[in-house]
């Protein structure tokens, strides 16, 4: 430990220089002064490949102060592979406490989830986004896409619904659902199910996007109004499941198919998993809670459970 | 009341750019008026310029020098230095032309074909093509070529087609450019009656016959275009 | 469908690359319900005019005005890119040559005849859906076919396809760049036929640019000339055709092969 002490002594504060965060903390007082709108900025080369965060790990370490409690989830889960790295990580380079459970966290860094427990004011939710710009599925000119933003030329986005309808029946887009920011400029919320779409809407918490391959910042600041594009006929409707979860029997909240053997066996449990547990810790269990907790087991990697 | 056509001191000449710019002098001088109710023959021989006086009264071909009024409405315009827009109007209100050749339009059908004039002025298609109906059963041509495209049709069938959509309208002035040259007896006989009925409806008739016969039965007075060669008047 | 006023006043338009003309000293005026052709080989500077008639390219000098929907004559150089985008999607329409740069071929006959609907903020699917297939027929493609991506259409098709995604929202003007231009000649007829009807029936105004005088004959009232960027002549289109006058125009009428 002593020998890694001195190593990381070479790195600044949250492993970001101190220009370096100040550019990005411009980015994202802008970010925040013009909801949904997309900052370009300089994103840096991080110790990880594009597509791990890189975005959501600058913006992060850009605000992380030596106070903060920072948790870091990956399709709603402290234990995979992606959270477990970039905790370490900030610990490693910042020396922050860090924590799985929502409610004590100061920072929560996501890729493609919202915590099931509510978000309360002074929380900031920062999230790794792949590609920031809702409109480029019909339309792949960046210059294009810009202009239409700041002329608010935002039909092409229904066309994107139209086609679902008239393909599905319906509006089958389930992650990366539009919305409509402070009635103004049309968002990407990054590849969250759209089941957290309403959990924007009004948020206590700071919502900050860090796009670090397309070098874009974009925030909701606090209580800010997020509305989930729809059509009269065909209004925004979240997914429902038909069965609670697995382990902890809780419903209304979104579940995760897991694989129980090879025989098509199969469970639907939280995919936020602190929240699961707490469930569990409270009291409230799921019809397969006792032996499916053994195959749970088997199913994640190994370094899952352990709790920092 | 004004008279609806008067031709004035008209010249037409055809310069051929492509070959050296050579100046084909056409018709000078050319002066006449027509009354309504009243229907003029130009006459002469081929070549005299018949066909080009009137494609400038329709406003088909430019016109060198002179004065071309119609009385339009209550106006009395000079067809001659008219902007192409009042040509237009003009055209759907003021004058009516029966060409000797239909030029065939794909897939409209003959019905259609006879009734457009009346639509294009305004007129319900219900109505444009009761009229139309009427018109073509007047000129013998069969039912059930009625909803078909006029452009297979044989020569003689598609001038009755053509006849009937100049004959449709109530303008004021027709021209007529060889209406009968490739109709059967009993249909010239009904183009006679036609252009009877024109007459007494007040409208001036201005035109072209080569069947001696026809021009007998329709013509008020002959113009005879030999008088307005333009080879006289440089002479 | 003749009012007393224009539609666009064109005056003294001129564009240059450079020292190079791409059209000069252009005016005209349109009025509502008229077809105007614009006729000349490649180069003679139809294309610019037609661009910049329709502000995707700005001219060198020169003014264009047009009657708004509200009456009022707005200079279409001196408005906001804003308005003229708006313009264009509304009381506008551009049919390309080429079906493909005026589709989306990644999405459906449907969506791509709607997208104006929703562009000016039609939220209702059944709506939208409705007018499409109200389009669709008008253009003559079943309503079977409203799914299917324009990929897997003709070449007709699209471009008829093209006509209704631009008319759907009932434009007063509409720019055609060689509507006909890629398709073949029994291919040609028929979409020729479809436009002048949709054009008599919908009272629209067009500019048309094409090389094929056949073109003109049959879509158009009224004709201009282009040679080397200047307009040589200018009339009636029958006038035009059948009593040419320049020697441009002379040269072109005479080059028609006869069938």
């Amino acid at each position: 430990m002593t020998m890694q002490a001195t190593d990381i002594a070479t790195y600044n504060f949250a492993y970001l220089d101190e220009q370096t965060k100040r550019m990005i903390r411009r980015a994202i007082l802008k970010g925040i002064a013009i909801p949904g709108y997309q900052v370009p900025f300089a994103s840096r080369e991080m110790p990880m490949p594009y597509g791990w965060g890189t975005g959501g790990v600058q913006v992060t370490a850009s605000i992380i102060g030596p106070g903060d409690v920072l948790k870091v989830i990956d399709q709603g889960a402290d234990d995979t592979t992606n959270a477990v790295s970039i905790r370490a990580f900030f610990k490693k380079v910042a020396d922050v406490a860090v924590t799985t459970e929502t409610a004590k966290a100061t920072i929560i860094q996501t890729r493609h989830r919202i915590p099931e427990h509510p978000l309360t004011a002074g929380q900031t939710l920062v999230y790794q986004v792949p590609i920031p710009e809702p409109l480029r599925f019909l339309e792949p000119r960046e210059t294009e896409t810009r202009k239409m933003h700041a002329l608010e030329e935002y039909g092409l986005m229904h066309v994107k619904l139209y086609e679902d309808i008239a393909r599905h029946g319906r509006i089958a887009t389930t992650y990366a659902y539009p919305v409509k920011v402070e009635g103004r400029y049309v968002m990407d919320p990054s590849p969250t199910p759209k089941f957290d779409n309403p959990k924007m809407h009004m948020s206590p918490a700071l919502q900050l996007f860090g796009a670090g391959r397309e070098k874009r910042i974009y925030a909701v600041p606090p209580f800010t109004e997020v509305v989930s594009l729809d059509f009269e006929d065909h209004p925004f409707e979240v997914q429902s499941f038909d069965q609670p979860c697995a382990l902890c029997g809780a419903h209304q909240v979104y579940l995760d198919e897991v694989i129980l053997d090879d025989h098509g066996g199969h469970m639907f449990v939280c995919s936020d998993t602190d929240h699961c547990e707490k469930r569990r810790e409270e009291g409230h269990a799921g019809h397969l809670a006792g032996d499916a907790f053994a195959a749970l087991q088997h199913n994640v990697p190994g370094d899952s459970g352990k709790k920092e | 009341m004004a008279t609806p056509l008067v031709v004035s001191e008209v010249a037409k000449s055809f310069t051929m750019h492509l070959r050296d710019g050579i100046r084909l002098p056409v018709v000078a001088d050319v002066s006449f008026s027509i009354k309504a109710g009243e229907c003029a023959v130009l006459g002469g021989p081929s070549g005299a310029g018949k066909s080009s006086i009137l494609k400038m009264v329709y406003g088909n071909y430019a016109v060198d020098q002179g004065q071309i009024i119609v009385k339009h409405g209550d106006q009395l315009i000079d067809l001659a230095s008219a902007s192409p827009r009042t040509v237009l109007q003009i055209r759907r209100d003021t004058i009516g032309y029966v060409s000797q050749f239909l030029r065939t339009v794909p897939r409209v059908s003959a019905l259609d074909v006879v009734g457009e004039p009346l639509v294009a002025r305004g007129e319900k298609r219900e109505i444009a093509r009761e009229r139309a109906s009427d018109l073509l059963s007047r000129l013998n041509l069969p039912e059930r070529l009625w909803s078909l495209p006029p452009a297979t049709f044989s020569g003689g069938e598609q001038q009755r087609v053509n006849i009937a959509r100049g004959f449709i309208t109530d303008h004021p002035v027709l021209l007529l450019d060889e209406p009968t040259a490739s109709l059967d007896a009993r249909n010239r006989e009904v183009v006679i009656g036609l252009i009877g009925e024109k007459k007494k409806a007040g409208v001036a008739l201005l035109g072209i016959f080569h069947d001696a016969d026809v021009r007998e039965a329709v013509a008020d007075r002959i113009i005879d275009v030999t008088d307005f060669a333009a080879g006289k008047l440089a002479a | 469908m003749m009012t007393d006023e224009p539609l666009l006043r064109v005056s003294a338009l001129s564009k240059f690359y450079g020292s190079r003309i791409g059209c000069e000293d252009v005016s005209f005026e349109l009025w509502p319900g008229e077809v105007l052709a614009v006729v000349g080989e490649s180069g003679s500077g139809k294309t610019t005019l037609l661009n910049c008639l329709s502000t995707r390219l700005l001219p060198t000098s020169g003014t264009a005005s047009y009657r708004m929907r509200d009456e009022t004559w707005r200079d279409l150089y001196r408005m906001s890119e804003a308005e003229r985008r708006f313009l264009m999607r509304t009381d506008w329409g551009f049919v390309h040559q080429n079906p493909a740069d005026g589709l989306r071929m990644t999405v459906s006959a449907g969506a791509n005849v709607g997208e104006r609907l929703m562009a000016v903020g039609d939220r209702h699917y059944g709506n939208i859906r409705a007018s499409a297939v109200d389009w669709l027929g008008r253009v003559e493609i079943g309503e079977d076919r409203i799914d299917d991506e324009p990929r897997a259409f003709s070449g007709g098709m699209r471009q008829r396809l093209q006509i209704a995604r631009n008319l759907v929202t009932s434009p007063r003007l509409v720019f055609m760049d060689e509507p006909t231009g890629g398709l073949d000649v029994s291919v040609q007829a028929r979409l020729l036929d479809l436009l002048r009807g949709l054009v008599t029936d919908l009272g629209l105004a067009a500019i048309v640019v094409t090389h094929d005088l056949a073109v003109a004959r049959l879509l158009s009232q009224r004709m201009m000339v282009m040679k080397d960027g200047r307009v040589v002549e200018t009339g009636l289109t029958d006038r035009v055709l059948d009593d040419p006058r320049a020697p441009y125009t002379q040269l072109l009428v005479s080059s028609i092969l006869q069938v």
